[in-house]
């Protein structure tokens, strides 16, 4: 399986005593991370977005699924240039407390079966480009593997899937985000919080508290998790996220 | 969309519940609770923040404050306010979305939607009808509904992100 590595910045070093891609300042000394404010939004340049938006420009229209927040600005971004997009908030969907069933030891784990059942169900769509965003690794461990195995079967021949994986050095408080595309390599980062009076999903279920990093992905992890997949790209980016590319 | 005085919108208060076909000729505000489809091919339709509707829409300008689960057909506009919970297709020409909505869905712009009939009457058909068997609504609450005592006006939306 293909892969190339963007080599990293001269300043990734440098630019791992601060969090965050942005001109936020780095903590006073003693002091942890302050999170950011959900007000706070952060522009970052992604190359996995520049790749796809060769094909973004493409005059045919293509079908895109987003399966990050209900994102304004991607589906005014995507419908201007005539594609058709599939708006999906999957993580939101992952806290439904109805999906919590027993295992044979007695354990707390998510019905996989039924959140596929209950969610992704677009029939005979078949994508051009979905937008996975971070979403693997802030969802729980039981629906990752089926949800790529999903997506496998939704992405057309030649499609492609843009994820983004944490690395070793984000840490286990690192903030999630919610991701709008801004332009041909530009995106604007808008950190989730979790209010009490958050309303989310028709269901009315809140998360009434902060989406958590679930894990770390290595390299391994993530070639294993996409192996179905033709070709899988990396890029390597200053601010702890990998940015993966993958093509059905 | 502006908001709508109760004199300008038919306006279906919190209380009443209908299930059926619903169709009309004029605007038509929806704060109560609504299951079958909703035709108002020449005229906007506005889900309050109250309004749970389940039935696929057919309209010229449609705005969500509430809840609807059902597909929009908006030969116009698609407005969802930040209160806003659809599940559903969207079809339309325009669409605009605040912060804080939540959708689950398709968006399909269609550029060469039909513009809608000329519908500059004078004088509008004063109760959208009901056609459908199977209506259920209670006479005090459709009442109360119609006369806008229970419904309660809109406030001017303030920020609307605009395709």
């Amino acid at each position: 399986m293909p892969k190339e590595v963007a080599m990293a910045s001269v300043t990734h070093s440098f630019m791992k005593l601060f969090r965050g891609p942005s001109t936020e300042s780095a903590p006073e000394p003693g002091q942890g991370a302050r999170p950011p404010r959900a007000s706070q939004r952060l522009t970052r340049r992604s190359s996995g977005l520049a790749e796809l938006s060769r094909l973004l420009q493409s005059e045919e229209p293509l079908c895109v699924l987003d399966i990050g927040s209900t994102s304004a600005a991607n589906i005014r971004y995507l419908t201007e240039r005539g594609h058709k997009i599939y708006s999906e908030d999957l993580l939101d969907a992952s806290t439904d407390p109805s999906l919590v069933i027993r295992d044979e030891q007695g354990h707390g784990t998510l019905d996989h079966k039924r959140f596929l059942a209950e969610n992704l169900i677009f029939r005979n769509a078949q994508f051009d480009i979905v937008f996975c965003w971070n979403l693997a690794d802030y969802l729980d461990e039981d629906l990752v593997k089926p949800l790529v195995a999903r997506l496998w079967s939704m992405i057309r021949p030649g499609g492609m899937l843009l994820a983004f994986f944490h690395t070793q050095e984000a840490g286990p408080d690192a903030p999630c985000y919610r991701y709008h595309i801004m332009g041909s390599d530009t995106l604007e980062m808008q950190h989730i919080e979790a209010r009490a009076d958050m309303r989310k999903g028709p269901g009315g279920q809140s998360a009434r508290s902060p989406f958590r990093l679930q894990r770390v992905f290595n390299n391994r992890h993530i070639e294993n998790l996409f192996r179905d997949f033709a070709s899988i790209k990396f890029f390597l980016t200053r601010d702890n996220i990998r940015e993966v590319l993958v093509v059905r | 969309m502006d908001a709508p005085k109760t004199a300008e919108f038919a306006h279906i208060g919190k209380s009443v519940i209908i299930k059926g076909e619903l169709s009309g000729s004029e605007d038509l505000f929806v704060d109560g609770i609504v299951e079958g489809t909703i035709e108002l091919r020449n005229n906007n339709l506005v889900i309050g923040p109250n309004g749970q509707v389940k039935a696929n829409i057919h309209a010229k300008g449609v705005v969500v404050q509430g809840k609807l689960d059902g597909d929009i057909r908006a030969s116009q506009r698609a407005e969802l306010r930040k209160s806003a919970v659809t599940v559903g297709d969207i079809f339309t020409q325009r669409i605009a979305i605040e912060e804080g909505a939540y959708f689950k869905g398709k968006v399909d712009i269609q550029q060469d939607a039909p513009k809608p009939a000329s519908t500059q009457s004078s004088k509008p058909e004063t109760d959208a009808k009901i056609t459908a068997p199977g209506t259920t609504a209670s006479a005090s609450g459709v009442s109360a509904g119609l006369g806008g005592s229970g419904g309660g006006s809109m406030s001017p939306h303030t920020s609307v992100t605009k395709v």
